[in-house]
This record gives C-alpha cells, structure tokens and sequence, in this order.
C-alpha cells in the first residue's frame, strides 16, 4: 500500500517527482504510519548514536551497503539480509535522512535504487534542519521486528556507470563533475579539508562541467526550487531534455545528491552516477585526465 | 637515537586498546561513543588562542589539536564539533592516553595503534585513517616542541 504524498509543500510541487521529498512536518507527522521507514544514514558513523529520529533505523554506507571486500556494493542476497535484519519491507516507504546536506541519505538511496526499491523519499533539509526545529531526537534503538525481505538482483543497468562506460560517454553527452573547483582544476585530489585520499592523479574528465554538489542546496539546507535548479543545471551546464548524463565526484556520494536532483527533482530519464569517481579514474592507467578551469576536449 | 625507531605502545594506550578488544565487535561503537562524550574541554588558555591550533587534515570533520611539552612532559589539547561524534572519539583516546606520558614515549606510539584497536571494521578502513593522521601530527608537535 503506497504511503501518500507530502502535498503540504509549493516547492515540491514544481518538481518533476513532488512525492520523492517530504518535509520535516510531515515526517512528525507519519512516525507511526504503517509502512514508513525512517532510515539514517550519515557521514560520521557514530552520529546516529548520538540522538535520532525516533522510530528510525541507522544504514551505515561504508560498512553496511558496501562489499567487505570487493569494492562494489551489496549483491541481491547481502541486501535481502540487511533490509530484513533492520525491519523494512519490499513494498515500504523508505524515507532517508542524515548529515551534510543528505549526501550520504542520497548514497543510500540510490543504493536502494539500483535494487528497485520503489518508494524511496529523502528529508528535505535533511538531519540539520529537524535538530534545528528542535524536533524530538532519542537515543532509544527502534524496536522493529525483523522482516523477510526478497532476494533481488541488483542492476546496474539504468542508473549506475562504470569507468569504461564514461569512457565511451566522452564526447556523447554532458558529465558533470559534482567536485570543488580545486579538486576539478586539479589543484587537489580532495575537497578542502578532507583528506588526500587514494587518487594519483589530479584534474578532471574531459568534457566534464563543473557543478559543485551543493550548488543544489538553498540558504535553509533544502533544495532549491525547480526554476533555480533549472538555471544552474540547464542554461549553466547545458544539459539538454533527453539528454543521457552522468555524474561523478571522488566516490559517488556527492554525485548521488546531483544524481537526485537530475533524475527526481528535474526529471531527466537516463541519469547515471559513476560512484568509482575520481578515487578511480585519478588513479587508472593511460585514461585522459584535463587539468584548469575548461572542461577540455578528448 | 635507537629510542626513536624502537615502537612501544604506552600502558594507558594499551588499557584503552583492551577495553575495546575485549568488547564484542556490535558493542565498540558505543565505547568510542563514552569516549566521545569524556572529550574534555579544551583550557581556557588554549581556547582563548586558536591560533595554537593545528587542523587535522586527515579527518573529514572539523578538529584541531595542541601540545605542549612542559619538563619533557606531554599534555595534548583537541578541539572537534559535537557533530563530529566519530573524530571526537577517535581525539579522546589520544587525549586520555598521550597526556601525562614523556616525549619518548609519544614518539615510541607505533602509528599502526589506530588499527590495533578493533574498529577498524565497525567504523570502516577510511574513517580510522582520520586518527592514523592525528596520531601523526601529535607526535611532529611533540618532535619539534621538545
């Protein structure tokens, strides 16, 4: 049974998919709703600890949603277990939360994805603005009985791109590159401060336009409406109606938040995040790397 | 000179590695969480003076660390954001298991102590990186104030 949609908001409204967002009200609102999962899903891995939304299930992305030891994500059966181990049914309405402006609600998400998951819906504006609404926080661990989620394979197809398919993208279609200016010119491998990590070399992908990730994201932490986004990633990256796109950062989280936006918010049908990213593409062989403020040529 | 190659781990860092090993793997997280929470604050002296601080660059949160060095006597301050829960953790093992030891001693910590604790795992190789590089750049500031 489908959960309604948040209809409270003018904003979400403009949007392509108005029912991929639901605000914090709402949220309050359908805590014990049958069939809505409130999942967590933060950068700093002991966050969730420190107080969450009640009722809400903590998804780690490193240590949950990640192979152990390939680097690739959970296949149908790891991720069969997990849903079923943290209490969330096939046909529930997931809503994700979490640090950062959603980056890594956003990873979640589209992890959830690219095993079908149907009704997925981030929190616009994220934890920050449910703390700053002084909303009930808990440290109580949720009391969900476990569930029995169904094996399905995993399928990369559709929304997931692989270095040799962004090398064969070249020149076909726009890339959008989700890093800072300093990480796209090439001045680091990084975002400022974090650390320099795992990739050897620095630049960026020919052709690729520069659009930092949070441009997205308005004053109040939510984001921006539809004509504003349409401004930045239309008339400022060119990206066309119909066109296939794909978008990277250094390991895919930034880009999943970019990746929402293109795909949910503006409704761009082939939409795809190349979650090797730079950590990659900076550190594979012979591949061409621009370095400077162009996007370059092949 | 042979001090400064030969690694020891000191007995407060060795006390603070046992209580997380001797936790099963579910329960470390919230251990690093107390520990997080015991983060103490930073002196007045120190805090009036950001400029003391060094920003470690190897974590993704915001955290500043200073040591002095007084009689050969190490005493280290560190500075992170209650939403950094992780980092502030990762600062109060060191905080708790560096003040108080001789010079030689912090130098002598092996840099691998971040991942002979057991969490490496539970937090993920990326995430215990941040203390690897903390733990470094206490012992350049103790190296260069002794």
């Amino acid at each position: 049974m489908t959960v309604e949609f948040d209809t409270s908001s003018a904003k979400f409204a403009e949007y392509a998919e108005p029912g991929r967002l639901v605000t914090t009200e709402w949220l309050a609102a359908h805590l014990d709703t049958p069939g809505v999962v409130v999942v967590e899903s933060d950068e700093d891995v002991l966050l969730y600890e420190t107080g969450h939304i009640p009722g809400a299930v903590k998804v780690d992305w490193h240590t949950e949603l990640n192979d152990p030891v390939v680097r690739d994500y959970v296949d149908g059966e790891g991720f069969a277990a997990l849903l079923s181990r943290k209490g969330i049914s096939r046909d529930d309405t997931v809503v994700l939360y979490g640090d950062k402006n959603n980056w890594w609600a956003a990873y979640a998400l589209w992890v959830f994805s690219l095993f079908g998951h149907e009704d997925v819906r981030l929190l616009d504006g994220g934890r920050d603005r449910w703390i700053s609404e002084g909303r009930e926080l808990t440290t109580a661990a949720p009391q969900r009985a476990a569930t029995d989620y169904p094996v399905v394979e995993r399928d990369d197809s559709v929304l997931r791109a692989y270095k040799d398919d962004v090398l064969s993208f070249i020149g076909s279609g726009p890339l959008i590159d989700v890093r800072s200016p300093e990480e796209y010119s090439g001045e680091r491998t990084s975002a400022p401060a974090y650390p320099e990590e795992g990739a050897l070399r620095a630049g960026h992908i020919p052709t690729a336009q520069s659009v930092p990730w949070g441009k997205a994201v308005a004053e109040d932490g939510g984001f921006r409406p539809r004509a504003e986004l349409e401004a930045i990633y239309r008339d400022g990256a060119g990206i066309r109606e119909g066109d296939a796109v794909v978008a990277y950062c250094r390991i895919g989280e930034r880009s999943s938040h970019t990746w929402f936006v293109l795909r949910h918010l503006l409704g761009h049908a082939d939409v795809r995040n190349y979650d090797g990213s730079w950590t990659e593409w900076g550190s594979a062989v012979r591949v061409p790397i621009v370095t400077g403020t162009e996007p370059g040529a092949l | 000179m042979a001090r400064m190659t030969e690694t020891h781990v000191p007995d407060t860092l060795a006390e603070i590695r046992d209580e997380f090993l001797d936790l099963p793997e579910s329960e470390r997280l919230q251990l690093l969480l107390e520990f997080s929470n015991e983060l103490p604050a930073v002196s007045d002296e120190v805090a009036s003076h950001p400029e003391m601080y060094e920003r470690v660059a190897e974590c993704q949160s915001p955290v500043y660390i200073h040591v002095e060095v007084i009689d050969d006597v190490v005493t280290m301050h560190a500075t992170a954001p209650p939403e950094a829960p992780t980092t502030r953790g990762f600062a109060s093992i060191l905080v708790q298991g560096i003040t108080g030891l001789h010079a030689d001693e912090v130098l002598a910590i092996p840099a691998d102590y971040p991942q002979s604790i057991g969490l490496t795992r539970a937090v993920s190789p990326l995430r215990i990186a941040g203390m690897t590089g903390m733990l470094m750049r206490v012992k350049r500031q103790v190296a260069a104030k002794r």
